[in-house]
């Protein structure tokens, strides 16, 4: 029998899962967004291989396969952002969840992977099977593989999730979220390897990039999916998500703590 | 006459209060300029990147391909600016809100496109100015009348292509709850493509973008006739002087797309 902690957090995740599986239309509608872009920009990064044989451990193969799981990857990391939390400050709600006998970030990442999970199956399997059956992604045949993938995401939603709680934090200190929120998208984007993949990158780029926790959201995972990381460095890899991930979560315990020292809201 | 006189003014006073209540929080509103100023970027800094790797992408240069980045950055931005709201639109269909707009005595897509203007949005535009500012100064390009004719004409006609496309896609919404994803795939889809050399997609893709989406009639065709640059596809070179002709043709369908859907509309009850 799991703890009794545990069992929360399995059902808080639960109810997370549910509360997106209650709009299976927009889901399939998100899907077919995310497979026509897919599309196009496979279709750029591919001319790039006409007159490269390959970019760092990049060739085309490996090219079209990162388009078609950075878009299944997408959703699941939420890279287009989440507010809720910064609502609920706004808003004053967060003093129920005060009340309530878990933490609040705890709750929230718990409701994040039950979230995530379900963008994993209904958003992010769709663009990568049509990719590898129509267009040339290329699966791992290697189960280990797979199994590193699936750890690698798992962290790479705690590292986002971890993120996400710094800019929603912010409410707890100014009342414009949107602007905040909007600048870390643009942060995020380029720099998970979400736009284009880091290696990519000129060297002076990419040594920014990768000092920074946003690789950790996407670019790691897929490396990992494609083969660019393999052997022993994965366990490299998965140690510095695990890191990112330990260190945002603990920045972001810590600026709950301070920030609702000085909240106020009106009640009655 | 006196009638689109009407309209014309109605459409001011509209957006002047708009405009109004937009500017009354200052930081929230300079903050978010800048936000969608460099969001427009994403997508030339992955340009760049590109071409940091390789010195041509299907035989165009980086300075010939920042010019279609500009063209369909403007046209995007200012279509944005005007009617990016309609996403909003299927809310208010399955609200039935949109019976409101059918008791009021002016058409309902008049109504909607003048019911809101982001301002914010027009960051996106300051963007891709400046990235038609290192196109054309990295550029040797042979300026005649006709060359200055098409680069003034190419941001209009692009806008009325770029909104046919969002009045027509965003008409999925008579039918069906969920348009706003779906056609946000063609609306921002669609600026996408139009960002990049069209012979880099199938050929497949191609014809689609060319004939049923028009995209490549917001950049492609008119900049490959500001550049003097062959086709590398090897298509007509008529195709080069049609995009006015196109957007007014897309207009049409849109308003016709429109009707029919207005006439499917059956409120939501209440």
């Amino acid at each position: 029998m799991l703890p009794l902690s545990v069992r929360t957090d399995l059902e808080i995740a639960r109810r997370g899962y549910l509360r997106y599986a209650a709009y299976p239309a927009a889901t399939a509608a998100g899907a077919f967004t995310n497979i026509i872009f897919g599309l196009m920009r496979a279709s750029v990064l591919l001319a790039l291989f006409a007159e490269r044989e390959r970019i760092g451990a990049y060739d085309a193969a490996a090219t079209i396969t990162y388009v078609w799981v950075t878009q299944g990857l997408l959703n699941v990391v939420a890279l287009w952002g989440w507010q809720e939390l910064a609502l609920r400050v706004r808003s004053g709600d967060i003093a129920t969840d005060l009340i309530r006998p878990i933490h609040p970030i705890r709750a929230g990442l718990a409701t994040d992977y039950g979230r995530a999970l379900y963008q994993l199956i209904f958003r992010g399997i769709p663009p990568v099977a049509v990719g590898a059956l129509a267009f040339g992604a290329v699966l791992p045949a290697d189960p280990l593989v797979w199994l590193a993938f699936f750890a690698s995401l798992a962290l790479a939603v705690a590292v986002s999730f971890g993120f996400r709680l710094l800019y929603n934090l912010a409410a707890f200190w100014t009342t414009d979220t949107r602007g905040t929120m909007i600048l870390a998208l643009v942060v995020m984007s380029v720099f998970s390897g979400f736009t284009i993949p880091i290696q990519f990158f000129p060297p002076w780029l990419a040594a920014i990039a990768n000092a920074t926790p946003f690789p950790a959201m996407v670019q790691t995972p897929v490396d990992i999916f494609v083969g660019a990381t393999r052997g022993p460095s994965v366990l490299v890899a998965l140690a510095g998500q695990l890191a990112w991930a330990a260190g945002l979560l603990v920045v972001s315990y810590w600026l709950f703590a301070v920030g609702t020292r000085r909240l106020v809201v009106q009640g009655g | 006459m006196a009638e689109a006189r009407d309209l014309l003014a109605l459409y001011r006073r509209l957006i002047a209060a708009r405009l109004r209540a937009q500017l009354q929080y200052r930081t929230s509103f300079a903050l978010e300029i800048t936000g969608t100023l460099l969001i427009s970027f994403i997508d030339f800094v992955a340009i760049l990147v590109i071409f940091a790797n390789v010195q041509q992408l299907a035989q165009w240069t980086l300075p010939e391909v920042a010019l279609l980045y500009a063209i369909s950055g403007l046209a995007f931005a200012f279509t944005d600016l005007a009617i990016g709201h309609l996403d909003e639109f299927p809310r208010l269909i399955r609200d039935g809100n949109f019976d409101l707009l059918l008791v009021r005595p002016r058409a309902t897509l008049f109504q909607l496109l003048s019911a809101d203007f982001q301002v914010r949005r027009l960051g996106k535009a300051v963007g891709a100015l400046a990235v038609l500012a290192y196109a054309l100064a990295n550029l040797r390009i042979d300026w005649d009348i006709g060359r200055v004719a098409m680069l003034l004409l190419v941001v209009p006609v692009g806008v009325v292509i770029f909104a046919s496309i969002w009045v027509t896609t965003i008409c999925i919404a008579f039918w069906s709850v969920e348009a706003r994803e779906a056609s946000n795939a063609f609306t921002y889809g669609g600026q996408f493509l139009s960002q990049f050399p069209i012979n880099v997609y199938d050929q497949w893709l191609r014809r689609f973008l060319a004939y049923i989406f028009p995209i490549a009639f917001v950049a492609y065709f008119p900049a490959l006739y500001i550049l003097g640059k062959p086709d590398p596809i090897g298509l007509p070179e008529w195709l080069r002087f049609v995009s006015p002709l196109v957007a007014v043709a897309a207009a049409f369908v849109a308003s016709a797309v429109w009707r029919v859907g207005v006439r499917h509309y059956q409120s939501a009850g209440g």
